[in-house]
């Protein structure tokens, strides 16, 4: 199918163009989700996608699933209900780098701990976009936001290692650059049976690049080229090669862990026969 | 046939949830509302159903609004603190219209409070404890037979009103034991049913309440892809930031709950026939007054109870009429005088409005109340 | 015409006229994008890929 088509498909009529900025890699990372779908051969009804609150978070309203926006951080509590309510649904999350890694922190290492089979598309454009450019637990150290007029002196999460240390069985890496892979890297997350995270850089040239001077969307974008190194790369990399850049493509598989509704029909079952 | 059981407040909410079908839960460990989640870790798998702990109290409400949109009956139980934290989603559930019961184990407060004490404090949480105008339902029940009625009728109002319901126990009510019949079967049990769409989903609008204001409810996952959130919307379900949707959506919210007062809101009276005064107590408090109205009785004083079961909406209607009957009222509640003002509002100064609230972590004795309603009988004269 | 372009969705980010490797696209005076040279286009779909508002497509 065209991209076109995919786009008429899976987009909800009259809802285009969306709110986002120019150059803003939102409509990307979405257009790589409707792609990755098609790829799975799922139909739109048997895909729910849960958001949060924030820029990329509006993306659940333009798409033609069973789709919620809901509250600010709780979109992982909110897919967990979907998902064991009907685990015959095929659930994405979508969250922003503060909703899912902020209010939504808590949220995000206990979904990872119980191996639910959720794909989380974390938009990681680096900044608070909605409200207008704070700076989030993503946000590089040393980086501008309006809330960090001298730059943060705090510290910014690897989310990829957070996610791995919570027990995330399926984590990725990819960027709006590299959309070809990301697709394939979301194809991967909704294939996996068991929670999955693929962070998806991208770019936020209105309230991240103008603040610490990286340029247009251009420039923003290929940045992503020059920093994104592929795994297998990486892995060859000495540590001073490696500086300023990040690993990108599968960077943790883990299929000996049960997932949770696999689980829990185990337990359905065994507590019907009466044990203990 | 039945049973014949001796259970605590708390375990009559979980059999009343597993009667009206309620098969997902979620929640966080509170005292003093812990034993449901326990009964209910137990239970649901025994029907099919599914419990989880959550991380925190948020977590648990997010998840219950979840299960709910795959059609599913919910519930979380909490109190205190956790019910302060299920306020932000409970809003939620108010504005996109998702149906679950909340349930409210009452504690002392603020804050940690007293854990382990009655209290009726939460009483203007439940009705305002979320921001923004919003409607919903709260009940509360006085004995543990009634936990079982209320949990179930929880779920009836919650799904023909598509809107999230608390019941605001209180500790007393939560932890005492009490004798309850019970069916064997509760599939005979009549089994509370949201409205479904009839048109086709190309035509579905998933915020048209149609004549009752009711928009109907299709699970996710059967070919109704509508869009859930949040923010104000139209009929559609997609955000609208006009004037015109956002009066519409909360007239509507507003009316199907307004227009249905009589459904809603149940009032029961005890020896009211002839009285000329009026206690006026709910929950655990309207067990003490039980008593003490029989006493004042006993001595011939002209007293009865008028009993709110539903908190809120609040009994306009009621307290309109009572000020017609009755030459004073005395409102009992546990915490510093919450309700009364909202029965103040409705007198509107026809007859005195008395405030015996009690506060120390104890319920009042029925002596103790007895000796309110005459000092207040005293100021009627 | 190997391009098509919803010119209502553009938002004139030029991020397809950037990674383009034959030069084919342009950003216009009020910030849309145009193929100013489109018989250079060799289909390599980095314009339909990158494009974050779905106004530029590839037509195989």
């Amino acid at each position: 199918m065209s991209t076109e088509a995919l786009i008429d498909k899976y987009f909800r009529p009259g809802r285009l163009p969306h709110i986002w900025c120019p150059g803003c890699g939102n409509g990307i990372v979405t257009g790589c989700i409707v792609k990755a779908v098609e790829q799975t051969g799922l139909t739109r009804d048997e895909v729910a996608v849960v958001s949060g609150i924030g820029c990329s978070s509006r993306a659940s309203g333009y798409l033609d699933f069973n789709t919620v926006h809901s509250a600010h951080g709780r979109a992982l509590p909110v897919a967990t209900g979907v998902k064991m309510g009907n685990p015959k649904l095929n659930v994405i999350v979508v969250t922003g780098d503060g909703d899912c890694t902020a209010i939504g922190g808590n949220h995000l290492i206990h979904a990872a701990r119980r191996n639910l089979d959720l794909t989380v598309v974390l938009f990681n454009n680096s900044i608070y976009g909605m409200t207008g450019g704070q700076y989030s637990p993503l946000t590089p150290f040393g980086s501008k936001a309006t809330t960090a007029p001298y730059a943060t002196i705090e510290h910014d999460f690897d989310v990829v290692e957070l996610a791995k240390a919570a027990g995330a069985t399926f984590v990725a890496r990819g960027t709006t650059f590299h959309a070809q892979l990301l697709t394939d890297l979301i194809v991967k997350g909704m294939q996996h049976k068991g929670f999955s995270l693929i962070e998806a850089v991208s770019a936020c040239p209105t309230s991240f690049g103008r603040q610490n001077k990286m340029g247009g969307p251009v420039e923003m974008i290929l940045w992503q080229r020059d920093h994104g190194v592929m795994k297998a790369a990486w892995d060859k990399m000495t540590d001073e090669q490696r500086q300023g850049k990040f690993p990108i493509g599968v960077l943790h598989e883990d299929n000996s862990k049960v997932e949770y509704t696999v689980a829990y029909d185990y337990l359905i079952k065994k507590a019907q026969e009466g044990k203990k | 046939m039945s049973r014949v059981l001796l259970l605590q407040g708390n375990q009559a909410v979980v059999e009343g949830a597993i009667a009206a079908g309620c098969r997902f839960f979620a929640g966080y460990p509170i005292t003093p509302s812990t034993e449901i989640a326990e009964e209910l870790a137990k239970q649901l798998p025994l029907v099919g159903g599914k419990f989880i702990q959550m991380e925190d109290e948020i977590a648990s409400i997010g998840a219950v609004i979840g299960a709910s949109l795959t059609g599913k009956k919910v519930m979380t139980a909490t109190s205190g603190p956790g019910f302060s934290l299920k306020q932000e989603l409970f809003g939620y559930a108010c504005a996109a219209e998702i149906p679950l019961v909340l349930v409210n184990v009452q504690r002392g407060g603020p804050s940690t409070g007293q854990p382990t004490s009655p209290s009726q404090g939460d009483v203007m949480q439940a009705r305002w404890g979320t921001h923004g105008d919003h409607w919903m339902i709260a009940l509360s029940p006085s004995s543990v037979p009634e936990c079982f009625d209320l949990t179930r009728r929880a779920y009836e109002f919650s799904e023909r009103y598509r809107v999230p319901v608390i019941l605001l126990m209180d500790e007393v009510v939560g932890h005492m034991r009490e004798k309850v019949v019970l069916s064997d079967d509760y599939e005979n049990l009549p089994q509370p049913m949201r409205k479904q769409p009839t048109c086709k989903p190309e035509d579905f609008l998933p915020y048209d309440g149609g004549e009752d204001g009711v928009p109907a409810m299709p699970p996710f996952g059967i070919g109704f892809r509508w869009h859930v959130t949040g923010l104000i919307h139209d009929e559609t379900g997609f955000p609208n930031g006009s004037p015109e949707a956002t009066v519409k959506a909360m007239d509507r919210m507003y009316h199907k709950l307004a227009d249905h007062y009589d459904d809603i809101v149940r009032v029961e009276e005890f020896k009211m026939e002839g009285a000329e005064f009026a206690v006026v107590a709910f929950g655990g408090a309207a067990r003490t007054a039980w008593d003490a109205v029989t006493m004042a009785r006993a001595e011939g004083l002209k007293v009865g109870l008028v009993r709110p079961i539903t908190i809120w909406p609040f009994a306009q209607k009621h307290m309109e009429k009572l000020a017609t009957q009755v030459k004073g009222i005395l409102v009992h509640e546990l915490n510093c005088g919450q309700y009364v003002g909202e029965v103040e509002r409705a007198v509107k100064g026809k007859v005195p409005v008395f405030s015996y609230g009690k506060y120390d972590n104890e319920p009042a004795t029925p002596a103790e109340l007895l000796a309110e309603i005459k000092k207040a009988m005293g100021g009627v004269k | 015409m190997a391009l098509k372009i919803i010119t209502k969705r553009c938002k004139g980010c030029g991020i397809c006229a950037a990674l383009c490797p034959k030069k084919v696209l342009a950003v216009n005076e009020v910030e849309k994008v145009e193929a100013v040279n489109e018989k250079e286009c060799i289909k390599c779909g980095q314009c339909e890929q990158h494009c974050p508002d779905y106004a530029i497509f590839v037509e195989k």
